[in-house]
């Protein structure tokens, strides 16, 4: 395992175990107020406080309730997961244990996105090794009525998965389709009972905020956004790879740290996320200014947005579940609309009409997915106007969408 | 009826005790409804709230007989204070919540979802099956939609499905609300249908996207019933009777269903509940068949031939001590039931009764019986039947429903397929005279005429078993055995047999149990209870393969629902009661035939070659 | 197939079934190593573990279709994933998709005559600090180029 990673939680010093001793010597409620009181928030890009939905489970009323670790890393450009399960698996598993502990949950599930599978018998071993050291099972750390076990489930190739609720429907042995909210997961989860779903990386911190209290996680970040947040830098840079940096680090900071020259642009939160041009690169990343999972790519001057927007699209097409109207057809609406672009067929009408069409499918799809699918569709076309609409000139319509037969002017969008 | 074990959470209905636990149960929440303050009980969804107060709220893939999907997003609505727009169907009401039905941003959206299915949505409505029945259709115009903003396909991406005898599949129309799948799986628990591939790719399809003839589609026809488009239709042999028609060597003869008279009003124009058995008559007569006769006739018929083999069986068994004799006897009158069990029980198809329905009954009659009274030769004879039902034309067309020599059923009609004929013809079904049934069949009895609704056969087949043993009426009121009536799922009840006559004397002092149901489903509940050992001290049970019987059937009016259905079973149930002969056994027509032709009597040698058949060990394995 | 092949299906899909369990949770697992065993999940098979799971074979069919990591045909021996995201795409992942589709003469379908490997074209699977990178059954192979990736293959 290689340790020659800094940061200033996740990638600090850790005695696998101390958490989880130090926990067991504290009552839930204790827990509960570390938690809230760092302010964590979920790292899948939400950014929904742990603590509601830890205090939430905990005060349902089951016998029978999940911890449900989301390792199903699908959004394009993320690999910090990856990392972590691979080379911090003890904070995961820790911040399990203890979160199981706290709202009462007796079974975890780690999610596995199946192109992960490479990493399922390390972790095994991982938990087996908790096992043998009385860290997992019964009467955990020899804390009488303690029980939790984790059990690994590999998803099957499906980016939807990673939605909260897609995910336990893929668990129960169905078709991975987003349900209904409300009811939500903390009431009304993996086979009816109350189940806390939580990204690796927010699980990963638990165990730091257990051994180092709640107040300490305020060290680092912002205001609004406290502790570190994984970025998996990636594309046109000398340093690609995972760095674990406070919240509230500029793009600017960003691309400096990870070596990238000559940026065009810059796509944060992956597919689903937004791209910023050189103007913005003094924004910040935190829950106040851009809210994101972590995904950052780069792309340099030399780069056609063009072609990142229509890669995009294609990817929300084929992933989409496929249940709701407006994310099953909207994307293909969208896509076909770059298509249109690329091949010069164009009306600058019917793309503000899909700009409009952008804003139903963000507010009526019925998931994350939906939701936010026409994020690159309208940050691209936007930010990069001059660069794509100067390259593809629309000669072949006029104003008015009607095909022209000769060439004469160009309309611009 | 609403299935609820096999959904899946995300398709289960939210109740007040979901959200607040047992306490929630019977509170109160005040909302505001487009400014409206109105208090309604904790835990109700935001739609049946708008459906109380009156606000028409848009959906497709909502269905009251289903689970809740909330995949269409027509019925989208807004919520203060939340970013997103928020499914009626799907959302209780938990909170005092501000929500506005129509506000710009909901319109927006439903227009752009509108939008967005007709995009992918190919075929003109004026060459659908469903026109002026279609809810996106319905839906395009009340939202004004005068264009395709996002463009329509203009090639087809999928073959028609034809391969079936009763529902034909044309996806280039189907708009993924997916209701057939939650009919088919979660209603009807068949499973013949699911959403295949994901993303666009995503498809209706069958296993292994085999044709519908290939797979165990048990021809039920409720996905029909419940399609809001023309995607799913049955396979429609109108023309063929047409030409039959027309041919003046060909003697067309129709038989009448009783629950599609109890139906087709609905289809121009009238409420639910308004029996037009005479209309229909009149309606067929100038349409041009040579013969309208009452399918009632060989209902009883069936009653006498049933009722006789289940008490063989009761003799077999108890007084011959024969331990191969199956008790209980399952009626066999529903042919998607008949499919049903000879694809999920195949071991059981004993238990079955060999009558056949009383379509095919009436059939082979029709080609021997009266081609022989008539002086018609039978190959000249056309036999149609109007029916409630898809599975019957998959019925008719079984290969050995043939025992008159020919076809006995040349054509089956559904109530939809029947209306379109009378609409072609320039006919006003509602506005037309009466008229009677034509002889040698005449009028029937009101126990055939109960066979429309769940629970009919059973009580009919009661009132004639009773009486040939004991030679008293039935004892309930009026002759009306209300426990057989209803909509529960399963209905079971049962009957002492006492003073029995002499050559009954081995029935004396026994309780004659039964068990009513309906839906597959339910029938499935049944099935398992047998295999059990469950049923041991059972002797009769009626099931019918679609929801409320008959007068649900895939081949009746759209929509569906449980009100309807329940209207539709009262026309039934007021017309029998006025009929002057409500026991098969007193039908003269009956008696009559029995003097003249089934010699033998009921389950005599005549009667077993035209009128009782076999089945087929079809096992739910497609190879 | 033949009768023996089927039995040895049936059997391994009963061994499955007594080790995850009959419930539905337990359905992706029994498919995901029913089909490390034999590759992909027939016709026969679907049926099979559906009726042992007394769930409707057309969901097990809809399952298999709605996860792409799942198969309901043949395949090649190798599954060969390349990255098509964007970041890999740039860094000349679909150069390096096009030399393979060329080696192993893969013009319509992805899988080789040989049936030794099935190419894959995927979506991002991570290993995006790597890139362009590709997995084969479930090794990675990371920065790999046009004559690396082709050198790999060769070899299995």
């Amino acid at each position: 395992m290689k340790k020659d990673r800094k940061g200033p939680v996740l990638f600090s010093e850790y005695k696998p175990g101390s958490a989880l001793l130090k926990a067991a010597g504290m009552s839930r409620e204790d827990i509960l107020f570390e938690i809230k009181d760092s302010g964590l928030k979920g790292r899948g890009g939400a950014g929904f406080p742990a603590s509601v939905k830890w205090m939430l489970t905990a005060s349902a009323d089951s016998d029978r309730k999940f911890i449900v670790c989301n390792a199903d890393e699908g959004e394009p450009g993320t690999f910090k997961d990856r990392v972590l399960l691979t080379e911090y698996p003890e904070l995961v598993i820790e911040g399990m244990i203890i979160a199981g502990y706290t709202i009462g949950a007796k079974e975890g599930i780690i999610y596995l996105r199946a192109e992960y599978s490479y990493i399922k018998e390390f972790l095994e071993n991982k938990i087996e090794e908790y096992r043998k050291n009385n860290l997992l099972g019964k009467n955990i750390a020899s804390k009488e009525g303690v029980e939790f076990d984790i059990k690994i489930r590999l998803g099957s190739g499906a980016y939807v998965c990673g939605e909260e609720t897609a995910l336990i429907e893929s668990l129960e042995g169905y078709r991975g389709e987003p349900r209904n909210k409300p009811p939500f997961p903390v009431n009304t989860g993996y086979l009816g009972c109350p189940t806390v779903v939580n990204n690796v990386e927010t699980l990963a911190a638990v165990p730091h905020i257990i051994n180092n209290g709640g107040e300490w996680l305020h060290k680092f970040g912002t205001d609004k956004s406290t502790g570190s947040k994984l970025f998996s830098v990636s594309g046109d840079c000398r340093y690609p790879g995972v760095y674990e940096l406070p919240f509230g680090i500029s793009i600017k900071d960003l691309l400096e740290i990870s070596g990238a020259e000559n940026t065009k642009a810059v796509q944060i939160g992956g597919a689903s996320g937004l791209c910023f041009p050189e103007s913005e690169f003094g924004r910040k990343l935190s829950f106040e200014d851009i809210s994101t999972g972590g995904s950052v790519m780069i792309f340099d001057k030399s780069r056609d947005m063009l072609k990142v927007l229509k890669n995009f699209m294609e990817f929300f097409v084929e992933e989409s579940c496929g249940q709701c109207t407006p994310c099953r057809i909207g994307n293909v609406r969208l896509l076909e609309g770059v298509k249109m672009i690329e091949k010069n067929e164009y009306t600058p009408e019917y793309i503000e009409k899909l700009k409009e069409l952008c804003g139903t499918m963000k507010i009526a799809s019925k998931c994350g997915l939906g939701q936010s699918s026409p994020n690159p569709f309208l940050s691209i076309l936007e930010n990069f106007k001059d660069e794509i609409f100067g390259k593809h000139l629309n000669l072949n319509y006029d104003e008015k969408g009607i095909k022209k037969s000769g060439i004469t002017a160009a309309a611009h969008c | 009826m609403k299935k609820e074990l096999r959904s899946p959470v995300s398709q289960r209905p939210h109740t007040a005790e979901d959200v607040n636990g047992k306490s929630g149960i019977g509170s109160e929440v005040s909302i505001e409804l487009n400014g409206e303050k109105i208090k309604v009980a904790l835990g109700k969804s935001i739609l049946d709230i708008c459906r109380e107060n009156k606000i028409h709220i848009p959906t497709l893939c909502y269905h009251e007989d289903l689970c809740i999907a909330g995949n269409c997003r027509l019925c989208l609505v807004e919520i203060e204070g939340m970013k997103n727009l928020q499914t009626a169907c799907s959302f209780p009401v938990t909170s005092p919540v501000k929500i506005k039905t129509f506000s710009d941003k909901v319109r927006k959206a439903r227009k752009h979802i509108i939008d967005l299915l007709l995009s992918e949505h190919y075929g003109e409505c004026y060459s659908c099956v469903r026109n002026n029945n279609c809810e996106l259709q319905t839906l395009a115009r009340e939202h004004g939609i005068d264009s395709y903003e996002f463009g329509h396909v203009c090639e087809p991406r999928f073959e028609i499905d034809n391969s079936s005898a009763a529902v034909i599949r044309d996806m280039d129309k189907c708009i993924l609300c997916r209701r057939c799948v939650r009919t088919c799986i979660d209603l009807q628990e068949v499973g013949v249908l699911e959403a295949i591939n994901k993303g666009y790719e995503t498809k209706i399809s069958t296993f292994l996207d085999l044709p519908l003839s290939d797979v165990i589609c048990i021809n039920c026809g409720q996905c029909i019933n419940r399609c809001p488009t023309g995607a799913l239709h049955a396979n429609d042999p109108s023309d063929e009777v047409w030409k039959a028609i027309e041919d003046p060597r060909k003697h067309v003869v129709l038989q009448t269903a009783p629950s599609p008279r109890a139906s087709i009003g609905e289809e121009f124009g009238l409420s639910p509940g308004h029996s037009m058995t005479g209309q229909l008559n009149t309606a067929a007569r100038r349409i041009g068949f040579n013969k309208v006769f009452d399918t009632n006739f060989s209902a009883d018929l069936t009653i006498m031939e049933e009722g006789t083999e289940l008490l063989n069986r009761l003799k077999k068994a108890l007084v011959d001590k024969d331990e191969n004799v199956k008790l209980p006897q399952f009626t066999s009158c529903s042919p998607g039931w008949v499919k049903f069990i000879e694809h999920f029980y195949p071991e059981k198809l004993d238990y079955l009764s060999t009558a056949k329905s009383p379509q095919q009954m009436f059939g082979a009659v029709l080609k021997t019986f009266y081609a022989e009274e008539s002086g018609i030769d039978p190959a000249d004879i056309v036999t149609v039947a109007l029916m409630p039902c898809a599975a019957k034309k998959f019925e008719c067309n079984r290969p050995e429903m043939n025992s008159s020599g020919f076809k006995d059923v040349d054509y089956g009609l559904t109530t939809r397929e029947m209306a379109k004929m009378i609409r072609e013809a320039g006919l006003v079904l509602p506005e037309l005279p009466k008229s009677g049934f034509d002889d040698p069949f005449g009028e029937a009895t009101g126990s055939g005429l109960i066979f429309g609704s769940t629970g009919g056969v059973m009580e009919a087949a009661l009132r004639t078993v009773y009486e040939l043993v004991t030679g008293r009426p039935v004892p309930f009121d009026g002759l009306n055995i209300d426990v057989c009536r209803g909509m529960k799922g399963i209905k079971e009840a049962s009957v002492k047999l006492e003073n029995c006559k002499k050559e009954f004397s081995f029935l004396e002092g026994i309780d004659l149990k039964f068990i009513v149901a309906h839906g597959t489903a339910n029938a499935k509940v049944v099935m398992d209870m047998l295999t059990k050992g469950e049923l041991s001290g059972y002797h009769f049970v009626e099931i019918m393969a679609c929801p409320g019987g008959c007068i649900g059937g895939g081949g009746q009016p759209i929509p569906t629902s449980e009100s309807i259905r329940k209207l539709r079973a009262k026309a039934i149930y007021d017309e029998e009661g006025s009929l002057p002969v409500r026991k098969s056994h007193e039908n003269p027509k009956i008696k009559y035939i029995y003097e003249k032709y089934f010699s033998d009597g009921p389950c005599g040698k005549l009667s077993h070659k035209l009128l009782h058949t076999g089945y087929y060990k079809r096992g739910k394995f497609i190879k | 197939m033949n009768e023996t092949e089927k039995n040895t299906r049936r059997e391994f899909i009963h061994v499955l079934i007594s080790r995850h369990g009959a419930e539905r949770t337990s359905l992706l697992p029994v498919l995901q190593e029913f089909q490390k065993k034999f590759g992909y999940i027939d016709g026969q098979s679907q049926q099979e573990i559906a009726f042992a799971m007394n769930i409707h074979p057309v969901e097990v069919n809809s399952i298999i279709s709605f996860y792409s990591f799942l198969y309901d045909s043949p395949r090649g021996r190798n599954t060969v994933r390349i990255c098509k995201n964007i970041v890999c795409d740039f860094h000349g992942s679909s150069e390096i998709a096009d030399a393979v589709r060329k080696e192993f003469k893969l013009n319509s379908g992805n899988t080789s005559a040989d049936g030794k490997i099935t190419l894959e074209i995927t979506n991002c699977f991570g290993l995006c600090d790597k890139s362009p990178s590709m997995i084969v059954n479930e090794n990675v192979y990371e920065k790999i180029d046009k004559d690396s990736a082709l050198k790999i293959l060769r070899g299995l």
